[in-house]
């Protein structure tokens, strides 16, 4: 009927200044408890001295750009993955080789080693993510037990056991995170709110291991609680100028805001990927520039810049006990730095 | 791509005419071309713009060369950036990479016809090849293509030789740059599709229950206890204090970083398991309860504690709901009664201290048991430990002789041929510990796994 389009058609519109006057709200209230700077607050800290890191070891083995890796528990051993479907474990230490999978996809943009170091996790252009014990049988062909976990309606862009082998967290390029079991690769709970492809994931060290946050291609970084599926909390880019890629940015859970961002005029493309030092002190950061820049997360200033690789950084994760960190590039290669 | 508008921004800035670079008059051998600069104009430049090092500027200005902005004027075969005297020039706005107009086979063939016409067919090697593969592909406009080659190299030889150089380098950069030589990064390449919300193929249509789902969000986000920033990042500021000692990159190791001398002594001091633990990481312990008891040594430690308090069921019983809350789904149900008869059941072995309430709860709720049936009793449980028993572990003589009895490893030794590489040795993999079937047992246990001791 012309009269009930009408009628819905104004509710909808009250929901919408509704929702945006509420979101005005929340801003202003967000405001309210903002009452410094970090860099304010991080006058009285020592600023820090000349900064040294190198290269450590090349991890050369892979025949196209590489495109995710994770560490082992052991603090040793990575897992890398890469554009032409291989998967290699390496001992970075020795640098050798001690197993690889070749997947029936290009592009694994995820790879994950389980925490117990027997199972690593991967997937990527086939929309699923596979779980392959990790066996040192000659005769055992590794893809003979691959188990597939998880399935999605577009590539898999990120995943990551939780705290035990036996679960699988998954992001996708079809605008969802998931929660997986994974013996019988059963559904254990699905995240939606991404207006678009969701891209990295990472997981909380709460006491009571609850969330993760999962940052899209809607500019937003949305906390997930693991439990009810539900956003608790999100954050997003307010920028106006879609030109002006600002690097990186940090945000506080308990103030519920955004305290730091981290760019330099001289930084014109975009970073990858991101990690932390142990303490929380320094930030890694790898660029589509083929550059690593260590920034210093408390004065909100560039402490150096690494150069080696020769194309873009496409993933960096500083090592479980913080002694080095490991990127990889679309060079080929893999670096540990310390 | 948002960095060449960036790109773009700067590269209109170096050709300001005030705090732009100053261009002069270039010689190629025995021709002048104007408006161009050297190597070291550029390098300079960007340098003083940006307070950056000589080494940043080079690598900027090498990343503005090889995505066509500036092309050199000497040996334009190759996108580098010299820091020396070489002639560059800028790009003109028609070749820029953002203009983003199709370089189709066409013009790519008209440009290789042209090329092949002036050298005689002496073209480089992948030149020739794409050369004889297009000649295949468009064969069927082929007199066009070899009929605009010609056109434009008779009206090329109108012009004089300092424009005609500079317009074959522009074109030379811009193929360069679309047709990349095989072993050259493809500087436009950039990996498979991801839409954004301009492009979204996820339904989020803005309907009635978009906004309601917005409004609900709101709602319960005004109702979420915030903090003020000072409190927050003076939070993270003393945590960072705390833990820079422990951040082997901040402050260095003892013995030593083993990516940095190949000795790998600060693993097998730091094993999940070893007789005496270092002083940092008895001093770690003492930060909160969750160092305690996520260190596979510590956790052995609290459990000796609590059971000199009469309370290592507590433990027991948050590690088995740990084992419910990770694990596989089949299993679920057995655990949740292995907990029960061990724990919960009247008369039960270790029967652990829940209030009624939370008892009430679980009992109930392990009638349909589910993996998050025991998260009241566990949390009830682990704050019972970390407010209770873990500040008396703290003062107990237990934690004090772990503490004194710690160990400060002595630093490395410099070797006496610092240049002779030390052995690596390898590790065992942990996938390797247990033949096949164990390792299944292995990864069953969520973190409490122990990983592999290192060879020292």
């Amino acid at each position: 009927m012309a009269t009930e389009g009408l009628h819905e058609n104004e509710t909808l519109a009250s929901l919408k200044s509704e929702a945006e006057s509420l979101k005005g709200k929340l801003e202003e209230e967000r405001a309210k408890l903002h009452d410094v700077e970090l860099h304010q607050v991080a006058e009285r800290v020592e600023a820090l001295g000349q900064f040294v890191m190198k290269t450590r070891r090349t991890l050369k083995g892979h025949g196209n750009k590489v495109l995710c890796m994770d560490w082992c528990k052991d603090k040793r051993r990575i897992v890398s993955s890469s554009q032409d479907g291989k998967v290699i474990v390496w001992d970075s230490f020795t640098t050798n080789k001690e197993h690889a999978v070749t997947m029936p996809c290009t592009w694994v943009m995820a790879c994950a080693y389980a925490p117990s170091g027997c199972a690593i996790a991967c997937g990527g252009l086939d929309n699923k993510c596979s779980v392959y014990p990790l066996t040192f049988e000659k005769n055992e062909n590794m893809a003979a037990k691959k188990k597939s976990v998880a399935m999605h309606t577009n590539y898999l862009s990120a995943c990551s056991f939780t705290n035990s082998d036996m679960q699988i967290l998954t992001a996708s390029g079809d605008g969802t995170c998931a929660l997986w079991d994974v013996e019988s690769g059963q559904l254990l709970q699905s995240f939606h709110g991404h207006g678009a492809d969701v891209l990295c994931l990472d997981l909380a060290p709460s006491e009571t291991g609850n969330t993760f946050v999962s940052g899209g291609c809607d500019k937003k970084a949305m906390v997930w609680d693991m439990r009810s599926g539900q956003c608790v909390q999100s954050f997003e880019t307010h920028d106006s100028d879609i030109n002006s890629v600002r690097s990186c940015r940090l945000y506080d859970l308990r103030a519920d805001r955004e305290v730091a961002i981290y760019s330099k005029e001289s930084i014109i493309f975009g970073a990858s990927s991101v990690d932390f030092s142990l303490s929380g002190r320094l930030l890694f950061a790898g660029y589509n520039d083929y550059t690593i820049n260590v920034w210093d997360v408390l004065k909100g200033s560039r402490v150096s810049i690494l150069f080696g690789h020769e194309n873009r950084v496409s993933t960096l994760r500083v090592s479980p006990d913080g002694t080095a960190f490991c990127s990889g590039s679309w060079d080929h290669t893999l670096r540990i730095w310390a | 791509m948002p960095c060449l508008r960036k790109m773009e921004r700067m590269i209109v800035s170096m050709q300001d005419p005030d705090m732009g670079i100053k261009m002069r008059n270039q010689r190629l051998l025995i021709t002048v071309i104007p408006h161009a600069m050297t190597g070291n104009d550029i390098v300079e430049w960007l340098i003083q713009k940006y307070g950056i090092s000589e080494e940043e500027s080079l690598h900027l200005g090498n990343l503005i060369v090889k995505h066509g902005y500036i092309y050199p004027l000497k040996d334009p075969r190759s996108l580098v950036l010299r820091a020396d005297e070489s002639p560059y020039r800028f790009q003109t706005p028609y070749f820029w990479t953002s203009t983003k107009w199709p370089a189709t086979e066409l013009d790519y063939a008209i440009y290789l016809a042209k090329k092949n016409i002036r050298k005689q067919g002496d073209l480089i090697e992948h030149e020739k090849d794409n050369y004889n593969l297009l000649h295949k592909r468009i064969n069927h406009t082929w007199d066009f293509v070899v009929m605009q080659a010609r056109e434009q190299l008779r009206a090329a030889k109108q012009r004089r030789k300092g424009d005609r150089i500079v317009i074959d380098c522009q074109e030379q950069a811009y193929w360069l740059v679309n047709r990349p030589p095989p072993g050259a990064p493809n500087v436009l390449e950039q990996g498979p599709e991801r839409r954004n919300c301009h492009t979204t193929r996820v339904q989020l249509t803005k309907n009635m229950d978009y906004y309601k789902r917005e409004i609900e969000y709101c709602r319960k986000a005004m109702a979420r206890t915030r903090v003020k920033s000072s409190i927050c990042l003076e939070g993270y500021i003393k945590f960072n204090e705390q833990y820079v000692p422990h951040d082997p990159i901040m402050s260095g190791c003892l013995p030593s970083n083993p990516w940095i001398t190949d000795d790998t002594t600060y693993w097998a001091m730091n094993a999940p398991t070893v007789t005496i633990p270092t002083k940092l990481r008895v001093e770690r312990w003492g930060f909160n309860f969750s160092e305690l008891i996520n260190d596979p040594l510590g956790r052995t430690q609290l459990l000796e504690f609590l059971k000199k308090e009469f309370s290592a069921e507590n433990l027991s019983f948050w590690e088995a709901c740990e084992e419910l809350r990770y694990g596989e789904q089949s299993r679920i149900s057995e655990i949740v009664d292995s907990i029960y008869q061990q724990f919960l059941a009247p008369g039960a072995t270790r029967w652990v201290n829940i209030d009624s309430k939370t008892m009430e709860r679980t009992l109930e709720g392990i009638k349909t048991p589910h993996r998050y049936v025991m998260d009241d009793a566990q949390m009830h449980i682990y704050m019972l430990m970390k407010k209770d028993s873990y500040p008396r572990f703290l003062k107990s003589d237990l934690y004090k002789n772990l503490l004194a009895e710690a160990i400060i490893p002595p630093e490395t030794k410099k070797r006496v041929f610092p240049f002779m590489r030390k052995q690596r040795h390898s590790s065992p993999s942990p996938a390797l510990l247990l033949p096949a079937g164990d390792a299944e047992e292995r990864s069953r246990s969520p973190s409490t796994a122990p990983v592999p001791e290192e060879e020292s």
